[in-house]
C-alpha cells in the first residue's frame, strides 16, 4: 500500500506521472515529495511508485 | 519616505527597543539571520515589512515589477511609490522602518535559468503570484538546494475565513502557508486582510526557523 496526501492508494507500480495523469493535478502546478525527498520534474516519468512510499502532492493556486 | 520628527536612534537605541520586546537571545538570532523575499506583492511586501520589523538583520528582495495603483489594496506602497520599482520602493519603505537592515535587491524575473540568484540565502519565501511560478520556486530550490528551508504560500484569495489559513510542514525544511484551495484566478479577489494573515504566517514561519523552533 501507498500513502498519498495521507490516504491509502494502490498508485504502486505506477510512474509519478502516471499516477498525476490519473488525477486534476496540472503537472506545472505542483510539487511532489515521496519519503520527505523531492522528486525532480525532470523524473516524474522515471520514478517508480513502491509499496510503502508515502508521497505528497504539493498543489499550488494563484494569488499573492 | 520622510522622517518628520527628525528622531533617528542609534543602531544601539534600536537593538536596545528590539531586545525588550524580543529577548537577547532571539534578538541577536533574528539580527544574525536573512531571508529572501520572493516577489513583493501581497504576500512579499507584507513578510519584508514583518521581518524588517522584527530586525531580521538582512533580507534579499527579489521582484522585476513596478508599483501600481492596483496594488494599494493590499500591497505595503504608498501612492507616492506608484511607477517605482517594487524593489526600490520596499527598500524605502524597510528603511523608514529599521535603517540598519542589510537590504539587497535584484529587480529580475527569476525563472530554472537564474536561481543561482538564491545561493546564498539559507531561508527562501516564495511570494509569487501565478501558481506556475510558485511551483517553479520550490520545486527549483528543493531539486538544486535542498539544504535551504523554503517557506511558500497558496490559496489566500477571498473572503472567505481567515481561520482557513494555516502553516503546513511538508518536510523539515518545506513549509506550506495558506488555504490551500482558494485561487485568485477564480474571480474571488485578492483582500488584504486575508492576504497579510497569509504573509503573516510566511514571516512568522521564517522567524521560527530563525529562532529554531520548527513545529507549527
Amino acid at each position: 500500500m501507498v500513502r498519498i496526501n495521507g490516504q491509502d492508494s494502490d498508485a504502486a507500480g505506477m510512474t509519478v506521472e502516471q499516477y498525476i495523469s490519473t488525477t486534476d493535478y496540472n503537472i506545472d502546478r505542483i510539487a511532489v515529495e515521496k519519503n520527505e525527498q523531492i522528486v525532480p520534474k525532470a523524473q516524474y516519468g522515471t520514478t517508480i511508485i513502491q509499496d510503502g512510499d508515502n508521497i505528497e502532492v504539493v498543489s499550488f493556486v494563484g494569488g499573492g | 519616505m520622510h522622517n518628520e520628527s527628525g528622531f533617528m536612534p542609534t543602531r544601539e537605541e534600536y537593538m536596545e527597543a528590539l531586545v525588550k520586546r524580543h529577548g537577547m537571545e532571539r534578538q541577536k538570532k533574528f539580527l544574525n539571520a536573512g531571508a529572501a523575499v520572493c516577489g513583493l506583492g501581497g504576500l512579499g511586501s507584507n513578510i519584508a515589512v514583518a521581518l524588517a520589523r522584527a530586525g531580521v538583520g538582512s533580507l534579499h528582495l527579489i521582484d522585476y515589477d513596478c508599483v501600481d495603483l492596483s496594488n494599494v489594496n493590499r500591497q505595503q506602497y504608498m501612492l507616492s511609490q506608484i511607477g517605482k520599482k517594487k524593489t526600490q520602493a520596499m527598500k524605502e519603505i524597510i528603511a523608514a522602518i529599521n535603517p540598519y537592515i542589510r537590504v539587497v535587491t535584484d529587480t529580475v524575473k527569476i525563472s530554472e535559468t537564474n536561481i543561482e540568484l538564491l545561493s546564498e540565502d539559507d531561508i527562501i519565501c516564495e511570494a509569487f503570484d501565478a501558481a506556475e511560478q510558485k511551483a517553479m520556486l520550490v520545486n527549483g530550490i528543493l531539486e538544486k538546494y535542498p539544504q535551504k528551508y523554503i517557506v511558500a504560500a497558496s490559496g489566500m484569495a477571498g473572503m472567505y475565513s481567515a481561520n482557513e489559513i494555516k502553516t503546513r510542514k511538508i518536510t523539515d525544511r518545506f513549509f506550506m502557508c495558506g488555504d490551500g484551495k482558494s485561487d485568485a484566478g477564480e474571480d474571488i479577489g485578492l483582500v488584504a486582510a486575508r492576504v497579510m494573515v497569509c504573509a503573516a504566517h510566511q514571516a512568522h514561519m521564517v522567524l521560527k526557523i530563525i529562532d529554531g523552533t520548527f513545529e507549527v
